[in-house]
């Protein structure tokens, strides 16, 4: 049975990472040349990470499934990247920051782990900085910060919409520079599909090479998953399209346990769906909420358009029901007070499932110039998707799945329940609780990559210098290869009549309609069901077009979709167990007598990690229970 | 609406491809042309039993670069400023044929159908399309002033998403736009500075090796860029390469 060690260091909270760092094993240079290591995605946490590691001396292997690294999901994260500089001379302090993201997250997150990223933020700005990330910088030549939902304080650094652009690339170019001086390899346009263990560590995964299908074993020392969210899961999402959960799940069921799956993240500020035929959402940064007002007509059905809508003929709901924070409650919040004035009927469009986002205000302030040149790049991808020019009527938004807080269960040291696995960036679940506030992504990624495993993953290999290099002739791996080769196979022989697509739409609803921004008992438990229909009929109807042996996307999909039944299943699974309301997760049982989520920390303070045992088995709930030692748990008012 | 498809499709990098047309109807103006790639493999695969076109793509929002495709002999087709996943079926009418090619360049093979191999902008930044500081190395990051307009500068500059498109717009496959870019937002920042000589001549040598053509000034990059870097920055990479030697 597996026992839960999240190895929190003792003492108080701002030494911990300071005595940890001093007191955990390390591997000397000549012994980390012996050492391999695979990297499993290349985004702001895996390319990071695995050029840090490089960096060290460790030889590494890099793994993702798009033509280049370059291209990972991180590259379309907007708005900023926290760090608690304190440049505005705002009251800004580690502290803040970490009780700010434990605060935001409902109190369901380490409070250990949430401090070591605020106290390590700065070293990101300044490594970035060097790496040549163009932020936005003031006349005088220094750093320009701009504010963030959830926070009273303005310590976000930008480089206009495109903060995660220009951190990635400078993750690639600092990887590229390991892969040019031979530390590091690139294995491009390969999918994980499975992870070996041996002796009950991580030594190896399978692959499927993405060109000519052809399936490869590698083997090292240990096996990092920088895999990032399964947002995807809910089919439109802010995710990439092939953004996917498949190499998270082969690790749960190799014996990782995966923590608070039903902590998902509905990103308020979306564009809405347009039609049947849309493949995905565009997010539209939560920084534009610092200057644009959300409002619906405070008539019901009032389908004039905005231009014709007189001032007192509008509702600006959230600085109606939240005047503390206003526009900048967390997103958890807003998303929430969105849907329900849709459901109520105030939502605006066509479909009536939108709400504006207006800059008119901000525009007759301060000027058109300076609103272009804090948001241009977004206002024009706005106009792009939807033809509707915002510097001359609102956009027009709606929440959409964004981000995962839940994700492989880890300890402190970032180190899954396998031994020599680790998981960092969006794929673990430890820093944000039950709500991600913005612009701590981008941060959580690059501290776990630049900064924490590199330190960490010694403690481990420090044991293993003595290992040689793994072989991939074994026995663990032939049956991992076999697995897989097997699964592949029934894939295309089931010779159905309905594409993969068609099922991945079908399941995203599912989700969407009962685990969504609002979840209840009755709804879960026909969720759970419906998902258990859906997945039989697709193992009994779905159409794999192509070859195996073949660069062949209708694949890749049917084998990633096969996974997100089990990855809802297992969403679904702990929505239904967490009898509480906090942050995303929203049950409708359990609220207050306005609407807010509703916690109950004597019975629910714990992260859930749950086992796997066995296919169509009901997996094993472990919990880890918080302890919060420094804060006191609050009910979270923006008001 | 209703639309012709001539679309390239070629089974793997040594067979020889070619086109063939695909009639498409009940077309809506609202999709993007790759959504209307999807329904056109969607249909191949479930009413005409065939295998689905390939073509990369994954954000589906202009910032990975996967996408890229030849719309009608132009990058990214019909619109201004946009990448291929960005383009939308408003753009076409009723009874068109669009002609669908991947990039053509000797340095890009194609791989199949639409997919092409552009590893070798992988390469050029490998060779030294960086500041090479190792983790833990940085100074306080308010240490070094940078004046605001270079910073734009750069800014402007690092923009590029590599989809290729610059290459594929040039007479000579160059990918001059592509590399004076990451030149330019390097060369702007004070952190830059100190490799920039060693970075110009790699760079520029690396490209001639990858089997790039030269610039010959025509302008169709800066003209086809869906993200509008701008042909100064090949000034730039120009005058960064002289005072390199």
């Amino acid at each position: 049975m597996t026992k839960l060690d999240s190895k929190i260091p003792e003492g108080p909270l701002s030494e911990k990472w300071t005595k940890h760092q001093a007191s955990i094993k390390l591997v000397n240079p000549a012994n980390k040349k012996k050492l391999d290591i695979i990297v499993v995605g290349a985004g702001a946490a895996g390319a990071s990470a695995a050029a840090s590691l490089a960096e060290l001396g460790y030889n590494v292997k890099v793994f993702v499934f798009q033509d280049s690294s370059r291209r990972a999901h991180s590259i379309a994260s907007q708005g900023g990247i926290n760090a608690t500089k304190n440049y505005k001379n705002d009251s800004d302090s580690d502290f803040r920051l970490f009780y700010d993201m434990i605060k935001g997250g409902d109190f369901r997150a380490r409070e250990a782990n949430v401090y070591r990223a605020a106290e390590i933020s700065n070293n990101i700005i300044d490594q970035y900085v060097a790496q040549g990330v163009p932020f936005a910088r003031e006349y005088s030549g220094y750093l320009s910060n701009r504010s963030f939902g959830g926070v009273q304080v303005s310590r976000t650094f930008y480089a206009q919409g495109q903060t995660g652009q220009q951190c990635t690339l400078a993750g690639y170019q600092a990887l590229a520079r390991q892969i040019k001086a031979g530390k590091a390899k690139m294995y491009a346009r390969r999918d994980m599909l499975d992870l070996v263990t041996i002796d009950g560590k991580a030594r190896g995964i399978i692959t499927r090479n993405l060109v000519n299908g052809e399936i490869e074993r590698h083997g090292a020392h240990a096996v990092v998953l920088a895999t990032g969210g399964f947002g995807t899961v809910y089919y439109l999402s802010t995710l990439a399209i092939n953004s996917n959960g498949s190499a998270a799940l082969a690790a749960y069921k190799k014996g990782a346990l995966m923590a608070n799956p039903s902590m998902a993240q509905i990103h308020p500020t979306c564009v809405p769906v347009l039609n049947d035929y849309q493949s995905k959402l565009t997010l539209m940064s939560e920084s534009l909420r610092n200057d644009g007002r959300v409002w619906v007509p405070k008539e019901k059905g009032d389908k004039r358009p905005a231009s014709e809508i007189k001032e007192e003929e509008r509702d600006y709901y959230l600085e109606r029901k939240y005047p503390a924070f206003g526009n900048l409650v967390p997103r958890d919040v807003a998303s929430r007070a969105a849907k329900e004035r849709c459901d109520e009927g105030y939502g605006v469009g066509e479909t009536g499932l939108a709400v504006y986002l207006d800059f008119r205000d901000a525009i007759n302030n301060q000027g058109k110039e300076t609103i272009k040149a804090k948001y241009g790049n977004l206002f024009d991808l706005y106009k792009k998707v939807t033809s509707i020019d915002p510097y001359e009527e609102p956009m027009r938004i709606y929440p959409a799945s964004h981000y995962t807080m839940g994700g492989l269960w880890v300890d402190y040291n970032l180190m899954t329940t396998i031994p020599g696995l680790y998981a960092i960036g969006e794929a673990n679940f430890s820093d944000h609780g039950a709500n991600r506030l913005g612009a701590s992504s981008l941060m959580q990624c690059s501290g776990d990559g630049y900064f924490i495993l590199p330190v960490t993953i010694g403690d481990f290999l420090a044991d293993e210098i003595r290992t040689p290099k793994i072989k991939t002739d074994t026995p663990e791996f032939e049956k991992a290869e076999k697995d897989v080769k097997d699964k592949i196979n029934r894939l295309m022989s089931v010779n159905g009549k309905q594409s993969p697509t068609s099922f991945h739409k079908r399941l995203g609803l599912i989700l969407w309609t009962y685990s969504g921004m609002k979840r209840n008992e009755e709804g879960l438990k026909k969720a759970l069901a419906e998902i258990k229909e859906l997945k039989e009929e697709f193992w009994k109807d779905v159409k794999v077009a192509g070859k195996a042996d073949d660069m062949n996307h209708e694949l890749e999909k049917a084998s990633r979709i096969a996974d997100f039944f089990d990855l809802a299943t297992l969403i679904v699974t702990d929505a239904l167990d967490r009898k509480e309301s906090c942050g995303a997760h929203f049950r409708e049982e359990y609220q207050t007598e306005e609407g807010e989520p509703k916690r109950d920390d004597k019975n629910f303070s714990y992260v859930s990690a749950w086992e796997y045992k066995g296919e169509d088995k009901e997996p094993e709930l472990h919990k880890e229970k918080l302890k919060f030692e420094f804060v006191t748990p609050i009910q979270r008012s923006y008001k | 609406m209703n639309i012709t498809l001539k679309i390239w499709r070629q089974k793997n990098k040594d067979d020889k491809g070619g086109f063939v047309k695909y009639q498409l109807d009940n077309v809506s103006t609202e999709m993007t042309f790759l959504e209307m790639l999807d329904y056109l493999n969607e249909k191949l695969v479930h009413e005409d039993n065939d295998e689905p076109v390939a073509f990369d793509s994954d954000c589906r929002e202009g910032i990975c670069g996967a996408c890229g495709l030849y719309i009608n002999g132009r990058p990214n087709g019909p619109q201004e400023g946009v990448t291929t996943c960005q383009l939308t079926m408003s753009a076409f009418k009723d009874g068109d044929t669009i002609t669908v090619e991947p990039w053509r360049s000797k340095s890009f093979p194609v791989m199949k159908d639409l997919v092409v191999d552009r590893t070798a902008f992988d390469k050029l930044i490998e060779a030294g399309g960086y500041i090479s500081v190792n983790t833990g190395a940085a100074p306080e990051a308010n240490s070094i002033p940078v004046p605001k307009k270079n910073a734009d500068r750069a800014f402007d500059a690092g923009i590029c998403i590599g989809c290729g498109t610059c290459v594929a717009s040039c007479k000579n496959a160059s990918a001059m736009l592509f590399v004076s870019a990451k030149i330019s937002q390097l060369a702007l920042l004070p952190q830059g500075k100190v490799e920039a000589k060693e970075r110009a001549r790699n760079l520029v040598k690396t490209m001639d090796e990858l089997g790039f053509g030269n610039c010959s000034n025509t302008g169709a990059c800066e003209a086809e860029c869906p993200k509008d870097i701008k042909l100064t920055n090949i000034a730039r990479l120009n005058r960064e390469y002289y005072k390199a030697y």
